[in-house]
C-alpha cells in the first residue's frame, strides 16, 4: 500500500491550515480515484449503496469506449477510402506528418484507420479535457466544492458529438460555454438543469454553423463534400438513402457523422451495460424508443407529397444520425432528466417525439436529437411537478374513502 | 381549420412571445418562483389575450384603419396613429370589466387569479400580441387563433420556467448571480432549447 502511504503523507499539506489548503479539491479528486473516502457516518447508521457518484461516472466513461474507438476507426476509414478512391494524398500539415510516421493510408487496414482517426480525435479530446478541466478546477478551488467526475463524462461526450474537422479553438469555446454556463454557474454537477455537453454543442451550432453542419465537415479531408445520411434523406427521401447505404451498414456505422455517433451497434453495446447496471434508466431509453416509433408511424400514415422525410420508417430513424448516442448517453443523464418514474417515461417519449418532429418538419435542422434533449431538459422539472401533484391527489382521494 | 391550427402551433412554439421575442419579461421573471402562481398568471394571460386581440382587431379594421370609416361617410380618414393609445386603453378596460365579472360570477377563479389580473394590464406581451396582429394583417378568425396561441405559448413558457426555478432552489449559485441574474441566464438557456422550432414554417 505504498500509494496509500504516499497520499497520507501528502494529506496534511492540503488540509485546513496546510501549505496548499486552496488546492484541497485537486488532492481530493486524485485521492478518491484510487481509494474510497475514509469518511464514515457519525450519527444513526443508514444503508448506502456500494456504488457512489464517482464509480457511476467512471462506468459511463468506460461504456462510451466502444463507440469512441469505433468512431476513431470510422474517421480514418471514411478519409482513407476517399483518398484511395480518388488517388489523392493527404493534406499537408502536422496531422499528416504524424499519420505518415506511424501508418499508411490503406482503408482496409485497421491500424491505418485508427491512427488517422486518432490524429483527428485525440486533439479534440485533449483540448476538451484541458480547457474543461481548467474551468472545473478553477470553480472547485474558488467556490470550495469538490472536483466532480461528472466532468469526465461531459468531456468525452462533448468530444464525441463534434465533427472530426472542427477547429480546436471552437472546441475550447464550446466546452467553456458548456461547463461554465451550462453547469458551474448553477453550482456544479447535480445542480444544473441542462446537459452541459449538449449545451456546449448547441452553443457552437448556433454560433459557428459553418464548421459543425453541412456537407464539408464530416470527413477529415480538406475540400471533401459528403452528405450525412440524414441530409440525403431530407433531400431525396427513402429512395436516396437506399441508394447510398444499406440498413446494416448504417446500423454498424460505416457512414459520415460526428465522431462517436455513427455506430448504433457500438452505442447499444456500451449502453446495454449501463442499462444492466441500472446506471441509465431503462424507462427513459424505452420512452425515447416509443416516442420515435410512435411519431414516425404517425408521419408514415399521414404522408406528404412535398416533404420526403414523412416516409422514413422508424427503424431507419434509429440508425441515422446521433439518435442512439443521445438516447443512451445524453437523455439518461440523471441530473437533467426527470426524477420520477412516470416522469421518465414522459420525458423519454417527449425526446423521441421531438427528435422525429424536428427531423421531419423543420427544414433548418437535419438532426433533431440535440435540440430535442435540451427541450425535454427544460420540461423535466415541470413533468416531475405534475407527477408529484397527481400522486398527492390520488393519495388524498384514497385517504378520504 | 388547418390554417387556424397551424397559426396556433406557430404562435405557441415558433414565435413564442416570451422566449423568441422576450416580451412580458417583467411579470415573466417576477411571478415564476412557484408553479402554482405561474399557472394562475398563465391562465389569466391566455384569457386576456384571447379576448383583447380579437377586440382590437375589430376596432382596427372598422375604426382605425385607413378608409375604415367609410361606413360613417368619411372614406379619407386614417386614424391608425391612434393605435397604441387605443389598444392599451382597450386592454385596460377589458381587464377591469373581466375583473368585475369574475368577482361577481366566478369568485373561485377571481380568488385564484388575485393580483395577476390587474397586473397584466401593463404586460407588454399583451400589447405586443395586438401590435403583431395589426402588422400581420390578421382577419377576425385569425386574430382569435393567434391571441389564443400566443397566450398558451406565454403560459407554457412561464410554467416551465417556474418548474426550473423550483428545481434551482437546491442549486448553489455564486452570490453575485443569485436572484434575477441566474433567472436571466436560465431564460437565455431556455430560449436555446426553444430554438428547436425556429425555421419551421407552417
Amino acid at each position: 500500500m505504498a500509494l496509500r502511504k504516499f497520499f497520507d503523507k501528502l494529506e496534511p499539506h492540503f488540509e485546513k491550515g496546510g501549505k496548499y489548503e486552496r488546492w484541497y479539491p485537486l488532492y481530493e479528486a486524485v485521492d478518491t480515484v484510487f481509494y474510497s473516502p475514509g469518511t464514515v457516518t457519525r450519527s444513526t447508521s443508514h444503508v448506502r449503496d456500494g456504488i457512489d457518484l464517482k464509480r457511476i461516472m467512471i462506468t459511463v466513461w468506460a461504456c462510451v469506449f466502444p463507440a469512441m474507438f469505433f468512431g476513431m476507426w470510422n474517421v480514418g476509414f471514411q478519409a482513407n477510402s476517399y483518398l484511395a478512391a480518388e488517388g489523392l494524398a493527404m493534406d499537408e500539415g502536422l496531422r499528416a506528418t504524424f499519420i505518415a510516421a506511424f501508418a499508411g493510408n490503406d482503408p482496409g487496414s485497421i491500424w491505418d484507420n485508427m491512427i488517422y482517426g486518432a490524429a483527428y480525435f485525440l486533439p479534440i479530446y485533449f483540448v476538451t479535457f484541458v480547457v474543461g478541466g481548467f474551468w472545473e478546477v478553477l470553480f472547485a478551488t474558488v467556490r470550495r466544492h469538490e472536483v466532480n467526475e461528472g466532468f469526465f463524462v461531459t468531456s468525452i461526450l462533448f468530444a464525441l458529438i463534434l465533427p472530426p474537422t472542427i477547429p480546436l479553438w471552437q472546441v475550447a469555446l464550446g466546452i467553456t460555454f458548456g461547463i461554465v454556463v451550462g453547469k458551474e454557474i448553477f453550482g456544479g454537477t447535480g445542480k444544473n438543469f441542462l446537459n452541459p455537453a449538449l449545451t456546449g454543442r448547441a452553443f457552437l451550432y448556433f454560433a459557428y454553423p459553418a464548421q459543425i453542419s453541412g456537407d464539408q465537415v464530416w470527413t477529415a479531408v480538406d475540400g471533401f463534400s459528403g452528405a450525412t445520411v440524414l441530409s440525403v434523406a431530407a433531400d431525396t427521401g427513402m429512395e436516396g438513402v437506399r441508394n447510398m447505404i444499406t440498413w446494416f451498414d448504417a446500423f454498424a456505422g460505416f457512414m459520415q457523422g460526428s465522431v462517436g455517433e455513427t455506430s448504433t451497434m457500438m452505442v447499444i453495446l456500451g449502453g446495454s451495460v449501463l442499462l444492466l447496471m441500472k446506471i441509465a434508466s431503462y424507462r427513459i431509453v424505452l420512452g425515447v424508443l416509443l416516442g420515435v416509433v410512435g411519431t414516425s408511424m404517425i408521419f408514415n400514415t399521414v404522408g406528404s407529397d412535398t416533404n420526403v422525410m414523412f416516409e422514413i420508417p422508424a427503424y431507419w430513424h434509429l440508425v441515422m444520425g446521433g439518435l442512439a448516442f443521445g438516447m443512451f448517453f445524453m437523455a439518461t443523464d440523471p441530473v437533467s432528466a426527470s426524477m420520477t418514474n412516470t416522469g421518465k417515461w414522459i420525458f423519454g417519449a417527449l425526446i423521441g417525439g421531438m427528435t422525429v418532429l424536428i427531423r421531419v418538419v423543420n427544414p433548418a435542422f437535419p438532426e433533431g436529437i440535440m435540440l430535442a434533449i435540451l427541450f425535454a431538459n427544460l420540461f423535466a422539472p415541470f413533468i416531475d411537478h405534475l407527477v408529484v401533484q397527481a400522486n398527492i391527489k390520488r393519495r388524498v382521494a384514497r385517504g378520504a374513502i | 381549420m388547418e390554417h387556424y391550427i397551424s397559426l396556433i402551433v406557430q404562435a405557441v412554439f415558433v414565435e413564442n412571445l416570451a422566449l423568441a421575442f422576450f416580451l412580458g419579461m417583467c411579470t415573466f421573471l417576477a411571478i415564476s418562483k412557484k408553479v402554482e402562481a405561474a399557472f394562475g398568471l398563465g391562465i389569466a394571460v391566455v384569457v386576456v389575450l384571447t379576448v383583447s386581440v380579437p377586440v382590437n382587431n375589430l376596432i382596427f379594421n372598422h375604426v382605425l384603419r385607413e378608409g375604415a370609416l367609410t361606413w360613417a361617410g368619411m372614406p379619407d380618414v386614417d386614424l391608425s396613429f391612434l393605435g397604441l393609445l387605443t389598444y392599451i386603453g382597450v386592454i385596460a378596460a377589458l381587464v377591469q370589466i373581466m375583473e368585475m365579472f369574475l368577482d361577481k360570477y366566478v369568485p373561485a377563479l377571481y380568488g385564484a387569479l388575485g393580483v395577476f389580473l390587474p397586473l397584466i394590464t401593463v404586460n407588454c406581451a399583451i400589447l405586443g400580441a395586438s401590435l403583431f396582429m395589426v402588422e400581420r394583417d390578421y382577419d377576425f378568425g385569425e386574430s382569435v387563433a393567434y391571441g389564443f396561441g400566443a397566450g398558451i405559448g406565454w403560459a407554457l413558457a412561464i410554467v416551465v420556467l417556474a418548474g426550473i426555478r423550483e428545481k434551482l432552489k437546491y442549486s448553489d449559485v455564486p452570490p453575485g448571480l443569485q436572484g434575477l441574474g441566474i433567472t436571466f441566464m436560465t431564460v437565455g438557456l431556455m430560449s436555446l432549447g426553444f430554438m428547436s422550432f425556429s425555421g419551421i414554417s407552417l
